[in-house]
């Protein structure tokens, strides 16, 4: 069995797994001073909390899985579910702490997109750096620049330094180099998440061709509706663990009841938060109706709150606290945050440590029927991203009583505004 | 379209002390050369002065140690005219002190890289060491000039100077090997290295002849391996005979060589662990 596919075989995991130890000294660097102190502490602190597994999370754990070269496979899960891991260990960023893998070829990927473009530097000088750092031979990026400059369009500006680029153009000049690495095996991580409409159409043809090129795709994305058209199978990732291995549709749908049953509340378990969440510390995310009452489905006409509890360890400087409303095919309908109002915003210039509810009301008459994802977020302008789960929880929206409901059709679009129509006879 | 290393890779958990792997470094030899480019370039854009640095610093190091320990304190020279006594001992100090500084940073510097993308990571910190050699053969330019002025012609011992340059950079990377890796794990470094650098400065024959240190002291003295690079200078350039090669130059070169080795593995045992610490 095993001698048939060998040679076939772009990857193969065996009791993958990667072992983080939470605050010391695995996630953050530190200073002597601590690490000393931390010598002095520890015998106390391990008496205090049973051994070991102090402070240890599993990212990954036990995942084994083969992928036949040329396959294009999906790779979905929760955000801090462990796909970026899996990417890192193979890509050989990361160790694994225990199981192996196996890779036959070079992996690329794009979810280094830019990775070593230095500003001062030229387009022309980063393409040869970038690609030296994604592994490609000097010889081979000088065959591809003319391609790569045209693909990114920016013959112009290949004499510029990147640094007066636009951001578009930065990030097609980057995408074109990593998209032209030709590796044995591709990586890509959410890239089209960033980029115009034109662009993300132009990467996805891309990946396409690399599919058809006979070459190993691991496609990780939160955007179903790529995974859908670009993967025939899926891997589903939850807390770390390998939960589903079918093919994408079934997987889609597996991953979507699983994640959304959730019925108008989310409870974060302290697995689900990841170490560097700290100070912030998420505790649940809920959905009421105009009575106040937990919900999985609410009205059109009527308003929906949507409040998020949680807790500052320590104060926290410019945070805001905020959700993104997704449809279910990843799209995004609005980004809202606590803060936005310049009085709040300078009011709570400094949020002291506490527990905390913010609350928001979607007004009535405003989103479509349909399916809804919330998504948090927690940061701190510029500053730093504490806490972000992509799909926090969905919730339903009924239409009835809805403008518009006398014909019995599906309307286009997420929102359904009741909006002030004067129909006037011109003489 | 061609395979590429279509070499299987296996990755399975590393502990302890690992094998050195130079293969790997072999295979990203290119990385190297446009690693230690664009530190040159970046660096020459981003200054005001660029080039105008590398000579300003020795020049200037030079020029107060000339007044203070050559002129005021009268320190002896060994019969060569005090500046280019001491400025060619500068050239190789600048070389080392400023690859200290730049490679003890390589790594945090360079800490998007590390997180996301797969390279040796012994790249960083080589590349950052060898950029600065363009700084010294730009100085090396003002070393010829005050040579001609000075009228003094180099020995015949002077093709040995590549030699002593390499045992320079040998050291400077030793050194950078094990301040890098331990910046990843203590900031304190950041703090420690100019104090560190200072303080070499002044158990290095920089502003004084290595004669100056009692015959008794000299084994200990020979332990830094910089003062068999400046003696090397010394005597290939200026024909200074105190300073010819003897077993303390021996000894400079076996302590270099233990910290290279011993920089390198210490470095491969932490590099595992870079990604998730910085």
């Amino acid at each position: 069995m095993r001698f048939e596919t060998m040679g076939t075989i772009a990857i193969r995991t065996e009791k993958l797994g990667k072992q983080y130890r939470i605050g010391l000294p695995a996630v953050r660097y530190q200073t002597l001073r601590e690490s000393l102190g931390e010598r002095l502490v520890s015998p106390v602190r391990r008496l205090r909390s049973n051994a070991d597994e102090y402070g240890k999370i599993w990212a990954l754990r036990d995942v084994s899985f083969e992928v036949q070269q040329g396959q294009v496979l999906g790779v979905i899960g929760r955000n801090g579910a462990g796909k970026s891991t899996l990417l890192k260990l193979l890509s050989r960023v990361t160790y694994p702490t225990e199981g192996t893998a196996q890779i036959h070829g070079r992996v690329g990927s794009l979810l280094e997109v830019g990775t070593g473009f230095h500003p001062e530097l030229t387009g022309r000088e980063n393409i040869y750096l970038n690609g030296a750092i994604l592994g490609m031979k000097r010889h081979e990026i000088e065959r591809k620049f003319d391609e790569i400059v045209s693909f990114a369009e920016v013959e112009k500006f290949i004499d510029t330094p990147v640094k007066r680029y636009s951001s578009g153009m930065y990030l097609r000049l980057a995408f074109a180099v990593a998209a032209h690495l030709e590796p044995e095996i591709l990586v890509v991580d959410e890239v089209l998440a960033v980029g115009d409409a034109e662009f993300q159409r132009k990467c996805l043809g891309k990946m396409s061709d690399v599919a058809q090129q006979g070459r190993t795709v691991l496609f990780v994305s939160h955007n179903m509706s790529a995974i859908l058209r670009l993967t025939e199978e899926t891997l589903v990732i939850e807390k770390g663990r390998l939960a589903l291995r079918a093919p994408t549709p079934q997987a889609v749908d597996y991953y979507l009841s699983r994640g959304f049953s959730q019925e108008g509340k989310r409870i974060w378990a302290e697995d689900e938060i990841p170490p560097e969440a700290a100070p912030f510390h998420p505790i649940g995310i809920r959905i009421l109706n105009p009575h106040g009452e937990v919900a999985d489905t609410v009205r059109s006409v009527e308003p929906v709150t949507v409040e998020i509890e949680y807790s500052l360890a320590a104060p926290v400087v410019g945070l805001r606290v905020g959700i993104y409303l997704l449809s279910t095919r990843g799209e995004y309908i609005f980004t809202s945050f606590d803060t936005d109002e310049p009085e709040h915003f300078e009011r709570l210039a400094t949020r002291p440590a506490g527990h905390y509810i913010s609350r928001c009301t979607i007004p009535a008459d405003f989103l479509n029927e349909g399916r809804y994802v919330v998504a948090v977020n927690a940061s701190s302008f510029r500053v730093r991203r504490y806490f972000q789960d992509d799909q926090a929880l969905s919730f339903n929206v009924d239409a009835t009583g809805a403008p518009g409901m006398h014909w019995p059709e599906p309307r286009l679009g997420p929102v359904r505004p009741r909006l002030e129509w004067k129909i006037e006879a011109i003489k | 379209m061609e395979r590429h290393d279509a070499s299987i890779t296996v990755i399975r958990p590393e502990s302890g002390w690992l094998a050195l792997n130079l293969t790997d470094l072999w295979r990203y030899r290119e990385l190297v050369y446009f690693m230690t480019w664009r530190d040159i370039i970046v660096r020459y854009k981003q200054t005001l002065l660029g080039a105008g640095w590398a000579i300003l610093r020795p020049f200037l190091t030079m020029v107060v140690f000339s007044i203070f320990f050559g002129e005021l304190a009268k320190v002896p020279s060994e019969g060569v005219p005090y500046p280019i006594f001491t400025y060619t001992a500068l050239l190789p100090w600048e070389l080392f002190a400023a690859a200290l500084s730049v490679a003890s940073r390589s790594l945090v510097q360079n800490s998007h890289m590390i997180t996301k993308v797969y390279f040796p990571r012994l790249i960083l910190p080589l590349a950052a060491i060898l950029a600065g050699v363009v700084d010294f053969l730009i100085a090396f330019v003002i070393l010829i000039g005050m040579m001609a002025y000075y009228g003094i012609t180099p020995t015949p011992a002077v093709w040995t100077l590549p030699l002593f340059l390499l045992l320079t950079l040998v050291t400077s990377l030793g050194v950078g090997l094990w301040l890098s890796a331990l910046n990843v794990l203590y900031r304190d470094v950041g703090y420690v290295t100019p104090f560190l650098t200072q303080f070499w400065l002044f158990i290095t024959p920089i502003a004084y002849g290595a004669s100056l240190v009692p015959e008794q002291w000299r084994f200990l003295y020979a332990l830094n391996p910089m003062v068999g690079v400046v003696n090397g200078f010394r005597w290939a350039l200026l024909g200074i005979q105190t300073a010819a090669p003897d077993s303390q130059l021996v000894t400079s070169v076996i302590v270099s060589l233990v910290l290279l080795v011993s920089g390198l593995f210490y470095f491969r045992r932490m590099e595992r662990l870079f990604a998730d610490m910085v």
